[in-house]
């Protein structure tokens, strides 16, 4: 029995690296056909236009772009793999330092994005789905629909026009004034925590009324997709002949909906907001551009216009690394939380 | 008349191929029409639709193009209904002409995305075995990518532009449909009648494009159907970038891109176009809510 239940450990914990290794080949072989497919000739770039048919023949031979495309690949991974993600044009540094320079904000936005639709968004589905055509109902289900329709850059630049140019209420864009910056230590780039850990409180306040309004617009639409996937869970609990049989027992409704229909959609609940926190990385790219937030985001966008195609595939991959390791890992806490399928 | 004509609709027993048709499409308009949100998203395309053909009846003889640099981020005005961008471009023309574009990338990734989406989920589900796994396993790949990154990465590598953009969206949007497809594959195929077509020799490519196809169609119409707000959110997201339609071409992403530096002043030029591509997907969201009520009655609650 004992034995049984290792070896399925061993078998999904297998299929589950197989998966992993399988889909990161996937996807740095889709963003080296992309390297290969662009119009930036990469020899050219090395030597310059300038360069006798010699010298650009021997620079082909030794960028190994004569070798078949199959070892070609074979070459690119080795270097990725090694964490060679070649030089940025834009700022001659490594792509590879330069994303860890910039992921730390795009983490800061996302993470509290994804506190607000998580804050917001259970509760809210909770409710509506305890409530079936109540008027929580019919609000989530709004404001659903206007999350899956309007467009984020379009909903920056509206919020930054009311609440920041009408309003005044928040900061504009940038992560801090610019008589802040470059002022507090660098510990972990996240700057409510530096400023927190410096015991300067001026420049948290001032990095949270920057960090607000483009941290809430993302945090909405993650919102919108978590309080609707709660409501249809909650719907399906509810309808459970064990909530009947809690209520002829005595419990109240509302303790029947929290005490154990609850608890059941929390398993379901970890793959959305795994699955919606992938997809705020995504988001904050034209969120970043938007608000001009130094992140990832913003760094893809700018690479992008200046030719820069070793950044835009480096961040492509990191955004892409981070978004499948998300992915796989809440279905994978989905199997070891959910009894169901760890026996199936 | 019109009373036989819904009763030749309605019929139990119908007596041609073609009837059975109508008959089930009018049943299927009764259903939306008697859902008013879907109702509400079939107009909203509908109108999408008559003013992509029409524009050019509509533009009250402004082009989407002229520029008229005297008159500039003008406001909203009996002369320029939604006001005028930065080149002095009429912004209620560019916004009607925007639609065309809109609904050529709409249809354009559709007609990629279809074909992609059930060749893979046909011939997994039909085939089975190591085709179905290695075939599964691609497509479980290319779900985990993050669209609009890749989309990005896409269309940066082949140059700005509507056909590339296409490209980059279909690329990214595809895995969906052959999953679907792939699972009505599997039921359709245990069905007797597939057995009965296999007994009178039918060939694997006759009854894969013959008998499971056509059924598979109705399922990824409705998912295509869902599918559209985030197709449009992403070519808009792309053009907004600078990577969809190229200048002067009037596209809405690029439209609010441009009506960026002056949002604090002359909210119009950004806020507009925003609008349109909202009230569009929108109108595909619920549009798609309905069809898949209509269709899929068991995810109505």
């Amino acid at each position: 029995m004992e034995r049984g239940k290792a070896g399925r450990m061993v078998r999904q914990l297998a299929s589950f690296c197989l998966t992993l290794a399988l889909t990161f080949i996937g996807l740095t072989a889709v963003t080296f056909l992309i390297s290969r497919l662009t119009h930036i000739d990469p020899v050219l770039a090395l030597v310059g236009d300038k360069a006798s048919k010699d010298v650009y023949d021997q620079a082909y031979h030794a960028m190994g772009l004569d070798q078949p495309l199959v070892v070609q690949y074979a070459y690119y991974l080795k270097r990725l793999v090694s964490g060679d993600f070649g030089v940025s044009v834009l700022t001659s540094q490594p792509v590879l330092s330069d994303l860890l320079r910039v992921f730390p904000a795009t983490f800061e936005l996302a993470t509290v994005a994804i506190v607000i639709g998580v804050a917001l968004g259970i509760p809210a589905g909770v409710v509506a789905g305890a409530r079936k055509g109540s008027w929580p109902d019919h609000l989530v289900r709004v404001v659903g629909l206007f999350g899956y329709s309007v467009p984020v850059f379009w909903l920056g630049l509206v919020g930054l026009f009311v609440f920041y140019g009408k309003l005044g209420w928040v900061s504009g864009t940038g992560r801090l004034d610019v008589f802040y910056e470059d002022v507090v230590t660098p510990r972990t780039g996240i700057i409510l925590v530096d400023s927190a850990l410096d015991g300067d409180w001026d420049i948290f306040r001032n990095a949270f009324s920057h960090l607000i309004l483009p941290a809430a617009i993302l945090g909405f639409f993650s919102l919108a997709y978590i309080a609707r996937m709660t409501r249809s869970f909650m719907i399906g609990q509810l309808s459970q002949e064990y909530i009947t049989t809690a209520r002829v027992k005595g419990r109240s409704f509302w303790g029947a909906v929290w005490r154990h229909a609850f608890p059941n959609i929390m398993v379901p609940l970890i793959t959305v907001v795994g699955l919606s926190y992938a997809s705020l990385l995504e988001g904050a790219v034209l969120t970043e551009t938007v608000f001009a937030w130094p992140g990832l985001g913003l760094y893809i966008t700018r690479a992008l216009f200046n030719g820069d195609m070793n950044a835009v595939l480096g961040g492509t991959i990191l955004v892409g690394a981070v978004f499948i390791g998300i992915n796989l890992v809440s279905d994978l806490l989905y199997k070891v939380f959910d009894p169901r399928l760890r026996d199936a | 008349m019109k009373q036989s004509l819904t009763h030749w609709l309605m019929e139990d027993a119908p007596r041609s191929r073609r009837q059975a048709a109508m008959g089930s499409l009018y049943r299927g308009l009764l259903a939306l029409v008697g859902n008013p949100p879907a109702l509400v998203g079939l107009v909203i395309v509908t109108i999408l639709v008559l003013i992509a053909i029409f524009a050019p009846f509509l533009d009250r003889g402004i082009s989407p193009i002229a520029q008229d640099l005297g008159n500039r981020l003008a406001p909203p005005s009996a002369a320029h209904w939604f006001g005028t961008d930065e080149l002095g471009r009429d912004i209620y023309s560019r916004t009607l002409y925007g639609s065309r574009v809109t609904l050529t990338i709409v249809g354009l990734v559709s007609v990629v995305v279809t074909p992609i989406g059930l060749a893979v989920g046909t011939l997994s589900g039909y085939l089975g075995g190591w085709v179905d796994s290695v075939l599964m396993r691609i497509t479980d790949v290319f779900l985990a990518f993050p669209r609009l990154v890749l989309a990005l990465a896409f269309a940066a590598a082949l140059g700005p532009g509507i056909e590339n953009a296409v490209i980059a969206i279909s690329l990214t949007a595809w895995p969906p449909y052959a999953r679907i497809a792939r699972a009505e594959t599997i039921t359709i195929a245990k069905s007797d009648f597939i057995q009965a077509v296999v007994l009178q020799g039918a060939s694997t490519w006759r009854i894969l494009i013959r008998h499971i196809v056509p059924l598979c169609l109705s399922s990824v119409i409705v998912r295509l159907t869902l599918d559209m707000a985030g197709i449009i959110l992403t070519a808009a997201g792309l053009g907004f970038l600078g990577l969809g339609a190229q200048p002067p071409t009037a596209e809405w992403g690029a439209m609010v891109s441009a009506g960026r530096d002056v949002i604090l002043d002359q909210w119009w030029v950004a806020t507009i176009p925003g609008v349109a591509i909202f009230l569009v997907s929108l109108g595909f969201n619920l549009l798609g809510d309905g069809l898949r009520d209509v269709f899929d009655p068991k995810d109505a609650s």
